[in-house]
């Protein structure tokens, strides 16, 4: 049986409000947590396989050309060496995320350093990393644009150009035009990219870390020219993806493609370093934001454009003024990308594309303008929330920022009145002060689970959806729970396997609210057909600890299910309330810095976020959620480059220990505020994203703190010791 | 990671014959020398495990205290003795790596760190020190992290550990042991060395030499501080690091002992900073001439420029607080 629903009408029911097992939005563990505490989570390269064999990719040395030959005789006679593969069913870049078909580019094309151009397959790990590192291969390189400065970028045809902007700007009563630099990101996840692939002559099983095996597996049969029957992908468990394991990358397609060759199982684990050189990168971007306003503070005008960069033939261009669209008034709106083709490695989605680098510089420019005005910056951001989108005239379909600006400034003890730099000195350390909002637009897929009501007065959850450590597997316990009348522990979740129905894949923030609402659709068929069996209306059913009530009698559900288990596919399908509201999560960052007066060191003391995300579904994963992005704040804020090689082209820093995220020593107590909501449009169970949200803006939010400590203006991120020292006044 | 002998030695005697192979390297912790292995930055045909030899001790002897080479970082961080006089050293370590890597890591073997320059760990790229004679990509490409004095054409990497930095500033000695037992001291201010035409040399080791102990003079009190400058606040390497032993007397500067990390190829020390500190009254104008000596000569190649202004300021803020000016 199905449950189907289009989401077409706003849902304002509110259902699981009225359920009575009480669960839902509850601080619970999850259910997996001390498996992988405790490092006995299965993850995709950690599963024992008789006779596996071991890959391991050679990436090019040079920018761009070709590849005019591969010496296999320079590594077949080593210890252990089973075989060299570049066939050309490998892929040379990761797929986009959700792109449902294989890369194009082969491995013999050079378009980046670090390219894919062979797998090296042997015995041992070290053995084939040994014969990876002395295969004799040939280029023939062809000249090659590093730098997004050096080229013309093309505009992207989907700008917003509204009013006269320019008249706007001279106008004003006061206005800034600030351009700002963001610099290339990683994911960094902690799992590196693995892929364990048995083929058995008619069927491929891969155990991979992979984000969305609903694409991922077509995208993996369009490249092997499978059928997606003739694969099984398995990724139960994933150690962070945060965008880089959306699409399928190059270890799935080589491990299969030599397990196919070789008849044998193959592990291809990437390096740290090919992590960084090989996978999707956040695009570095420059942006020009202009914002003009009369004196009471009112917008006349919003600028922003950026220009991003991808490899020549990629789609994506990093969205960075997409929130930026419809969350501040001001009749004279440009926005617009521009892409510049260069030769680093793919450009892609690593968390909050758009947005994360996109928000603090928007935020950080309103935080100039506030200054010129004399106005109080959460004051001047209350004053330009329009009543509805700016351009479209479309409703929001709920909006917090306001009680988010305010709650969290109340929390955070936010002074009001003029702010001047300097105006705080401890020893050698200048304290300041700053705000910026967040704001991440809401997505949601097609989804579909079984939910299973079994004999035993248990519950059982499928679906091929993922948990990429965000708590998938908490939620939907809790949700299945909550509408059946279970405790958590009675409910079996089992997610990441292609042999389960298609669930919407995790990214863009979209899992929880897309497979949640799936989950329910399956959970309220089967409430349906228990009112049946019992007789009454569904609404008049009470499941709560395994018992039922109808008003009238109660009884253990195990009798009426009584040996005749449920089985309903939830089916959500996104509907016209897309097109028919604007949909995002809100929120706001405040945060106090430190910065050294000699070094320029900036350390942040506190900070504090408050978001409106729908319905919490579990208030302890959705924190952590919050505390992480925040967590990313700090990082894109303080830290977080990818450098270039100015002659070749290839990332200088590609590990841990040079691409540096923020360890615990760098992160104080964060305060995460949660502003209860219901949103009838983002899903049927009123909950929006969450997993990004927590880092679009933060950064800005610190950097106007840096400015209010020690008087240092910058527009270049991250904002290391040389920037600030080198922007301190006297 | 290539193939490798590994032998195990339980003397020093053994293990000084062993190393004086070629294609040998001694191992400790082995938190850097495996690491390298891992990328065949260093292939080495055997490793010989010193882990055997018995010189983890931390012991007092005439006039100071000396450390074996094996004993852990964490183990001299913690030493009561190194905590009360040389809290320079103790503070310099707790500065470095993470607490796992400075259990694992030993006196001698973080003597003995390679540089963090992102050419010398990449085989792919130039680098002199390396592979001598392929060039130096740092010179043309990112070099923030490189340095600026004691550089030349031909590297401009950094020593990037901060235990000898303070080692530096105490004017420790180091005691080796080669071939037949022959054994010698140098300071550790003359154990590491400036590339000039051969960077491939880190260090004054001669074939088979190993690190059997580093001698701490008396104590000699003061203000020890040990301040390292980096964009996080921990397991990072340092912009800059200043190690400072400073006392004032009756008013006036008695002893100003300084080091520098991460400027130059070798834990830095300007004998010319003390001899103008010493005997003056503690003052801004003082410190800042002091800097400015510090820094005259020194020499960016674009990336790293900003570690002139940095580490002008740093010694500047180390000898405030040290003097409490």
């Amino acid at each position: 049986m199905t449950a189907h629903m289009k989401h077409d009408q706003p849902d304002e029911r509110n259902v699981l409000d009225h359920m009575a097992q009480g669960i839902i939005g509850k601080s619970l563990d999850r259910p997996e947590g001390l498996l992988k505490v405790s490092g006995t989570a299965t993850y995709a390269a950690e599963y024992v396989i008789d006779g596996c064999l071991e890959g391991v990719i050679v990436t090019s040395t040079c920018a761009r050309g070709k590849v005019t030959s591969i010496d296999k005789q320079s590594v077949m006679s080593m210890p252990g060496v089973v075989d060299v593969i570049n066939e050309p069913r490998m892929i040379a870049r990761p797929a986009q995320g959700t792109a449902n078909e294989a890369p194009e580019h082969k491995v013999g094309e050079i378009h980046y350093w670090g390219q894919p151009v062979a797998l090296v397959v042997a015995e041992t790990i070290e053995q084939a990393r040994d014969a990876a590192k002395n295969l004799v291969i040939e280029y023939a390189p062809a000249l090659a644009e590093f730098n997004p400065e050096d080229v013309v970028p093309e505009p992207q045809p989907d700008g917003t150009n509204e009013g006269d902007l320019n008249q706007a700007m001279e106008g004003a009563d006061q206005c800034v035009d600030l351009t700002f630099t963001t610099e290339g990101h990683a994911s960094a996840a902690m799992e590196p990219h693995a892929a364990i692939a048995q083929w058995d002559g008619k069927m491929l099983t891969v155990h991979a870390s992979l984000q969305m095996l609903n694409y991922n597996i077509a995208e993996l049969a369009d490249a092997l020219k499978l059928k997606q029957s003739q694969i099984r992908l398995i990724s139960r468990y994933v150690g962070g993806g945060f965008g880089s394991k959306l699409g399928i990358s190059e270890e799935v397609v080589a491990a299969s493609v030599a397990a196919m060759v070789l008849d044998r199982p193959v592990r291809v684990v990437m390096s740290r370093q090919q992590v960084f050189q090989t996978i999707m990168r956040r695009s570095e971007t420059r942006q020009r934001v202009r914002l003009s306003a009369k004196a009471d503070g009112t917008f006349t005008g919003i600028g922003h454009e950026a220009v991003v960069s991808n490899l020549p033939g990629e789609e994506f261009a990093e969205p960075v003024t997409q929130s930026t669209d419809f969350l501040y008034a001001g009749d004279n709106r440009i926005m617009q990308i521009a892409v510049a083709r260069i030769h680093r490695m793919t450009a892609g989605s690593v968390r909050a594309p758009g947005e994360a680098v996109g928000m603090p510089a928007l935020e950080a420019a309103i935080d100039e303008l506030a200054e010129k005005l004399g106005i109080d910056p959460i004051e001047l951001r209350l004053r330009n929330l329009p009543d509805k989108h700016p351009v479209e005239g479309t409703p929001y379909s709920s909006r917090k920022l306001a009680e988010c600006l305010t709650q969290g400034a109340k929390s955070f003890g936010w002074k009001k009145g003029k702010r001047t730099p300097r105006s705080r000195r401890e020893g050698e350390w200048w304290i300041g002060t700053g705000v910026a909002s967040a704001a991440r637009v809401h997505n949601v897929g097609e989804a579909k689970a079984r939910v299973t009501l079994r004999d035993d007065g248990t519950a059982l959850v499928e679906t091929d959806m993922t948990d990429i450590g965000t708590g998938t597997y908490a939620i939907l316990g809790q949700i299945a729970g909550e509408m059946l009348g279970l405790n958590p522990d009675a409910v079996d979740v089992q997610l990441g396997d292609t042999k389960h129905p298609r669930g919407p894949g995790s990214g863009g923030s979209w899992g929880a609210a897309s497979i949640g609402s799936a989950v329910f659709l399956a959970c309220e068929a089967i409430r349906k057909e228990l009112a049946g069996r019992a007789k009454v209306k569904a609404e008049k059913l009470t499941l709560k600890d395994g018992q039922i009530g109808t008003g009238k009698f109660s009884l253990p559900l195990t009798e009426l299910i009584g040996g005749k288990s449920i089985s309903v596919i939830g089916h959500y399908e996104p509907g016209a309330v897309e097109k028919n509201f604007v949909a995002s999560g809100y929120g706001a960052f405040f945060a106090e810095v430190a910065v050294n007066h000699w070094t320029g060191e900036t350390r942040v003391r506190r900070m504090t976020g408050a978001f409106g995300f729908g319905r919490v579904l579990n208030a302890k994963t959705a924190r952590s959620q919050c505390i992480g992005g925040m967590v990313w704040c700090i990082g894109s804020a303080l830290t977080e480059a990818l450098h270039f090689d100015p002659n070749d082209g290839h990332l200088v820093n590609c590990d841990l220990a040079e691409y540096h995220v923020p360890v615990h020593r760098d992160i104080p107590d964060l305060d995460v505020i949660m502003v209860e909501e219901r949103d009838p449009v983002a899903s049927l169970i009123q909950a929006k994203g969450i997993g990004e949200l927590g880092m679009c803006g933060g950064a800005g939010a610190i950097a106007n703190a840096i400015y209010n400590a020690c008087g240092a203006r910058m527009h270049a991120f991250p904002m290391t010791p040389d920037k600030v020292l080198s922007a301190m006044p006297d | 990671m290539k193939n490798f002998e590994y032998a195990g030695a339980d003397t020093v005697e053994r293990a000084t014959m062993l190393c004086a192979e070629n294609g040998t390297k001694a191992i400790a912790g082995g938190t850097n020398l495996i690491d390298l292995m891992k990328l065949q930055v260093e292939t080495p045909a055997r490793l010989v495990d010193l882990n055997s030899i018995d010189d983890r001790r931390i012991e007092e002897e005439e006039g100071g205290l000396r450390i074996g080479a094996l004993a852990s970082n964490t183990a001299v961080a913690v030493d009561q003795r190194i905590r009360s006089d040389y809290p320079v050293l103790a503070k310099a370590i707790l500065a470095g790596a993470t607490q796992q890597l400075r259990n694992k890591a030993s006196v001698g073997g973080n003597l003995g760190q390679r540089t963090r320059c992102f050419y010398f760990t990449n085989i792919d790229q130039p680098c002199n020190k390396r592979d001598p004679g392929s060039g130096c990509g740092a010179l043309t490409g990112v070099a923030r992290i490189h340095a600026i004095l004691g550089a030349s054409r031909h590297c401009i990497a950094t020593y990037p550990g901060d235990m000898a930095v303070a080692m530096a500033a105490l004017d420790a000695q180091v005691e080796l042991s080669g071939l037949a037992n022959k054994s010698r001291m140098v300071a550790v201010r003359d154990f590491h060395r400036c590339p000039g035409y051969t960077p491939e040399l880190d260090n004054i080791l001669e074939p088979g030499e190993l690190v059997v102990a580093v001698h701490l003079p008396a104590p000699v009190g003061g203000t020890q501080l040990y301040r390292k400058v980096r964009e996080r606040s921990s397991y990072a390497f340092a912009l800059c690091s200043v190690a400072a032993i400073v006392d004032v007397k009756r008013g006036k500067i008695a002893r100003a002992d300084l080091a520098f990390g991460s400027i130059a190829p070798k834990p830095w020390v300007d004998q010319r900073l003390t001899q103008l500190l010493v005997g003056e009254k503690p003052n801004m104008a003082l410190f800042e001439k002091a800097a400015d000596i510090l820094v005259d000569g020194a020499r960016g190649v674009g990336d790293n420029d900003y570690k002139i202004p940095l580490v002008r300021r740093t010694l500047i803020a180390t000898l405030c607080e040290a003097t409490e000016i």
